[in-house]
């Protein structure tokens, strides 16, 4: 994308910059010059390049559909003022705060809700963001490849504590996810 | 009679009183035009401080410069000054200013309209001002999306500013829109069909229209979430069947389209100022304007891709994605329009051009990011970062303000009558460009870094500090440039020296004046057959002066001009405009005393308010100026014309058509914002729906149907000659009955805070009450001018406009009391 991008822009200059280098040829029509600067480029030229790389974007909009799978493991994320506080459906009754864990290597749904004003769910390296909206519970899909730390934010301007609106998501292997559920059953 | 002797004649008919009283009672075009252009100048560079105030907070980390509380009213005013008091008044004043000139016509359609329009602006925008002196200033972002805005999460009058001060503004885009879109199609000189108008006007054209569709959502919204705040009307909150999202739909309905009528205008100058410094003729003129119109369809179709993070289905974001991509398709029309422009002639590197291939560079690098941020996936993880800050800035300062600097040095010499004489704008516009895209560039890539807009602070250990005070540093360099172009237009004023008429070689009409422009632009209005007719003619300008042409025997102490049939360009009416008015700032004041109202929630001065602006309005609709004679009237050319006002469809029909056009959108949105929240609104349905009543129904539709028959039997009456009695006697009994039954409906909408359902039902019926009591007051005044007869006798342009206004609360009455009583057995 951004390399097609640079050499639209290219393509751009360089029309102007030759603009003022040549000799106009006077002798061109006027329907041949609309015929190539009008139906050529204006119109064939961007229909085709925004055709592909829409239906690019919706087949890889596509793939990070949540789709139902066997071992999906569901969260609950819940903004408020600047804070979050996660649940989870294996562990009922346990909370976090601030912190979400995770299992690494599996899909993991997260249903976003907000208790007052609007909020954004973003762990950039996990996920696009998805918008934590009062009455109405949304639900991402993220997937973490490997055991670790991941940063995450409020990303919908929320008020004065928006700037340090942050939570943590920890992902754990098999024997560590394991262990955080069995913690809560005690 | 000679050329001197015209202009002398012409003047004293024409021009504003001297001093200060002539400030406030002009209603000439280029005087209100010029104060449009001051006051939108004033606030860009308020907004334009606001900006340097932002990039100081973020220049380094951890920034202690001001807390977030007062940083958050900054960002929040920055955007809101800029968008709302920048930008669309500077497109006004440029449209006010040029589009007579353009047109070959000697005033807009609505002098007063004009002055009045400006008044609202420019009080709107005092409001805003104080509120950000006195620290009050609205802090939940530009786009002030509930529950953060509500009264809960702000709690201060901040919000309410905001909500009541931008709308105030909007009015008078509103009414600008209007007097634009008449203007434009009836207001032209003769012979200038719609194929020979300069490419401004179709741009101004589409966009007005495009005021009047995008405009009203917005409005609509303010006045529900003020309710909510004020009242505890639940429209945008969910426990109680309301949704955060209505607003969001509401706002960016508005949102998208306002983008596209603020870069719409800048392409008109575009194409109006490249082909001049090209020496050349516009490539495709007919693309151009089929491109300006795809772009305000297209524009209307792509507001949910504001909201692709908002949890909206897949289908659906594949669809907006779609239409968002498209969108490209027009604008790359334009750009490479202009660039075989470019091939065609030979282009001049002059100063308005140097603006123009800074409008390339850094439009088409906004437009790329645009596609970009169109394609869902990419813009799930950029929303909302700094990249999208980035993106917006090039499109709008690249789209707009690049462009609209292009214009000023492009007009300034029409402005003025003078050559610039010092170097300035040179340098001015390498510091602003270079400024600009090193601030830009470097917030695109500490975004795709992942810092998030309108943070405060952040953290050392980012990563974004060195890039952060490199686009600090450079936004700076950009904003000395700015100051150097205000310094360059200050001396341009007061020490230029003389120039010629016409110093870039221009064709079209606003050149075949001396400069600075007389008051009543041309001095006979001319016979136009080519697209330039001044590069066609050379001896137009001559032959004006001469009063060659039309009206170039001035009568008495009357403003004449003509009205041409919209498509064909064929002369039709004469139009004798007002002279100096105070009544337009008396009734900007009196509109302003009722939003003050609402501000301050002292409700009862919000009826005393509207009862002077019913009765100053009464005012204006009695004081027309006209002929000393009725029936034909000599406008010169042996042509005889009839005055406008006694044709079937006046000035003030078209303008009424215009207006009840935004109306309906505005009704259209309240419609959407009802099946939204019942098809879409958590916590629906409502504990209790409204019951049928067989007997407000009927009365309702039976009050209506009377009005819209009375007032049909009063035009025939009135067309016949005879006096209209027995059909305005109708229609007033069928409004009253109307008013009745909708009062009935209104009483019983339920305790208007448990739930938005009953608070909805309140605003459609209280929406149609308003437009029966509108239709009541103009019927009334139809029966007075009847009753008194002779001279006040109606006319058909009279009736018909009452007419219009009736049927239309007529049909508002009807579908509000259907969509309401049946509520019930809708589910």
């Amino acid at each position: 994308m951004l390399a097609g991008s640079a050499a639209i822009f290219a393509l751009v200059m360089l029309l102007l910059l030759i603009a003022y280098r040549r000799t106009p040829a006077s002798h061109q029509s006027e329907r041949r010059q609309e015929r190539f600067w009008l139906y050529g480029l204006g119109l064939a030229f961007p229909l085709v390049t925004l055709a592909a790389l829409l239906i690019y974007g919706l087949v890889l909009g596509e793939t990070l559909l949540p789709k139902a799978s066997e071992n999906v493991v569901t969260v609950r994320a819940e903004a408020r003022q600047w804070s979050w506080s996660f649940g989870y459906a294996d562990a009922a009754g346990r909370r976090t705060q601030g912190v979400l864990h995770i299992p690494a290597g599996r899909p993991v749904d997260v249903e976003i809700t907000s208790l007052d004003v609007v909020h954004s769910f973003w762990a950039p390296r996990l996920a696009g963001k998805l918008d934590a909206i009062p009455g109405q519970v949304n639900v991402l899909r993220i997937e973490a490849a490997a055991p670790g730390e991941y940063h995450g934010v409020d990303a919908e301007f929320s008020g004065p504590g928006y700037s340090g609106d942050a939570f943590t998501v920890i992902a754990h292997d098999p024997a560590g996810w394991g262990a955080f559920l069995g913690r809560s059953k005690e | 009679m000679n050329a001197l002797a015209r202009h002398r004649a012409l003047s004293r008919i024409w021009s504003s009183e001297p001093g200060w009283r002539g400030v406030i009672s002009t209603v000439n075009h280029s005087d209100i035009g010029r104060m449009f252009l001051l006051v939108a100048t004033l606030f860009f560079l308020i907004g334009g401080v606001l900006a340097m105030l932002i990039r100081t907070q973020l220049a380094t980390p951890h920034s202690a410069f001001v807390a977030p509380a007062i940083y958050d009213q900054i960002f929040t005013m920055h955007g809101t000054v800029m968008m709302f008091l920048f930008a669309i008044p500077l497109f006004e004043g440029a449209a006010v200013y040029l589009l007579p000139k353009l047109l070959g016509t000697r005033d807009l359609a609505y002098p007063r309209l004009s002055a009045y329009g400006f008044w609202c602006y420019v009080f709107g925008g005092l409001m805003l001002v104080f509120a950000m002196l006195a620290g009050l200033a609205p802090d939940s972002g530009w786009f002030m999306y509930p529950p953060l805005s509500s009264s809960a999460h702000s709690p201060g009058v901040n919000a309410d500013f905001w909500l009541i001060g931008v709308t105030f503004v909007e009015v008078s885009a509103i009414a600008a829109a209007v007097e634009i879109c008449v203007s434009i199609l009836k207001f032209r000189a003769p012979g200038m069909s719609l194929d020979l108008m300069p490419i401004f006007a179709w741009y101004a054209l589409v966009t007005a229209l495009m005021i009047l569709m995008g405009f009203p959502p917005l409005i609509l919204g303010s006045i529900l979430l003020e309710l909510e705040r004020a009242f505890g009307f639940p429209f945008f909150e969910s426990a109680l069947g309301g949704s955060p999202l209505l607003w969001q739909h509401l706002f960016w309905l508005f949102g998208h389209p306002e983008v596209y009528i603020i870069f719409l205008p800048a392409a008109g100058v575009i194409s109006t100022v490249l082909p001049v410094m090209a020496r050349t003729r516009l490539l495709g003129y007919r693309w151009i304007v089929a491109a300006a119109v795809a772009l305000a369809f297209l524009s209307f179709g792509l507001w949910v891709h504001h909201m692709f993070a908002t949890g909206i289905p897949h289908m659906g974001l594949a669809f907006f994605s779609a239409a968002s991509t498209l969108v490209a398709v027009p604008t790359g029309i334009q750009i490479f329009a202009w660039l075989g422009t470019l091939w065609k002639g030979q282009p001049r590197l002059t100063l308005p051009m140097l603006y123009i291939i800074g409008f390339f560079f850094t439009f088409v690098i906004g437009g790329l990011t645009g596609v970009m941020v169109a394609i869902v996936p990419f813009d799930w993880q950029a929303h909302d970062t700094a990249f999208v800050t980035a993106h917006l800035h090039y499109v709008l300062f690249g789209g707009f303000v690049f462009p609209m600097l292009a214009g000023l040095y492009y007009w300034l010499p029409q402005f003025t009558g003078r050559k610039r004489f010092f170097r300035i704008g040179e340098m001015a516009f390498w510091l602003i460009f270079l400024g600009f895209n090193g601030a830009f560039l470097a917030m695109h890539w500490v975004g795709l870094l992942g810092q998030r807009r309108r943070i405060a602070w952040y953290p050392e250990d980012a990563g974004w500090t060195e890039i952060n005070l490199m686009s600090s540093i450079s936004a700076f360099i950009m904003a000395i440039g700015v100051a150097m172009v205000v310094f360059d237009i200050a001396l341009h004023a007061l020490l230029a020296i003389r120039g010629s008429r016409n110093p870039w070689g221009a064709g079209t009409l606003e050149w075949a004046m001396p400069t600075p422009p007389a008051a009543y632009n041309f001095a006979s209005i001319p016979i136009v057959g080519d697209r330039e007719p001044l590069a066609k003619d050379p001896a137009l300008a001559n032959k004006i002066a001469r009063g060659e042409y039309f009206l170039g025997a001035p009568r008495g102490d009357l403003r004449e001009t003509l009205t041409v049939d919209a498509a064909s360009g064929r002369p039709e009416a004469l139009v004798i405009f007002p002279g100096n008015s105070t009544l337009p700032i008396a009734l900007a004041a009196a509109t302003g005393a009722a939003f003050l109202g609402a501000l301050i929630r002292v409700y009862w001065v919000i009826p005393l308010a509207l009862l002077f602006v019913v009765g100053l309005s009464l005012r204006w609709g009695w004081s027309q100026r006209q002929a000393t004679h009725s029936g034909l009237q000599n406008v010169g050319r042996a042509t005889l014309l009839p005055q406008a006002i006694e044709t079937d469809r006046s000035p003030g029909w078209w303008g009424s058509v215009f207006l009840l056009g935004a109306d309906t959108v505005l009704y259209g949105s309240l419609f959407f914002g009802y099946a939204f929240l019942w098809t879409v609104g958590p916590n629906w349905p409502p504990p209790q729906w409204l019951s049928l009543s067989i007997l407000e129904l009927a009365l309702g539709l039976i009050g209506a149907a009377a009005a819209a028959v009375g007032l049909q039997a009063a035009a025939r009456a009135v067309s016949r000659g005879s006096p209209p009695s027995l059909g305005v006697l109708l229609a007033l009994t069928g409004v009253a009955i109307t008013i009745a039954a909708l009062a009935m409906t209104l009483t019983r909408a339920g305790q208007l805070t448990d739930y938005a359902y009953g608070a909805t039902i309140f605003v459609m019926i209280a929406y149609a009450l308003i437009h029966a009591a509108i239709a009541a007051i103009m019927t009334s005044s139809l029966a007075y001018r009847t009753w008194r007869g002779g001279a006040a006798r109606p006319r058909t342009s009279n009736v018909n406009i009452v007419r219009l206004w009736t049927d239309y609360a007529a049909f508002v009455a009807a579908t509000s009391l259907i969509a309401t009583q049946f509520s019930s057995y809708l589910t």
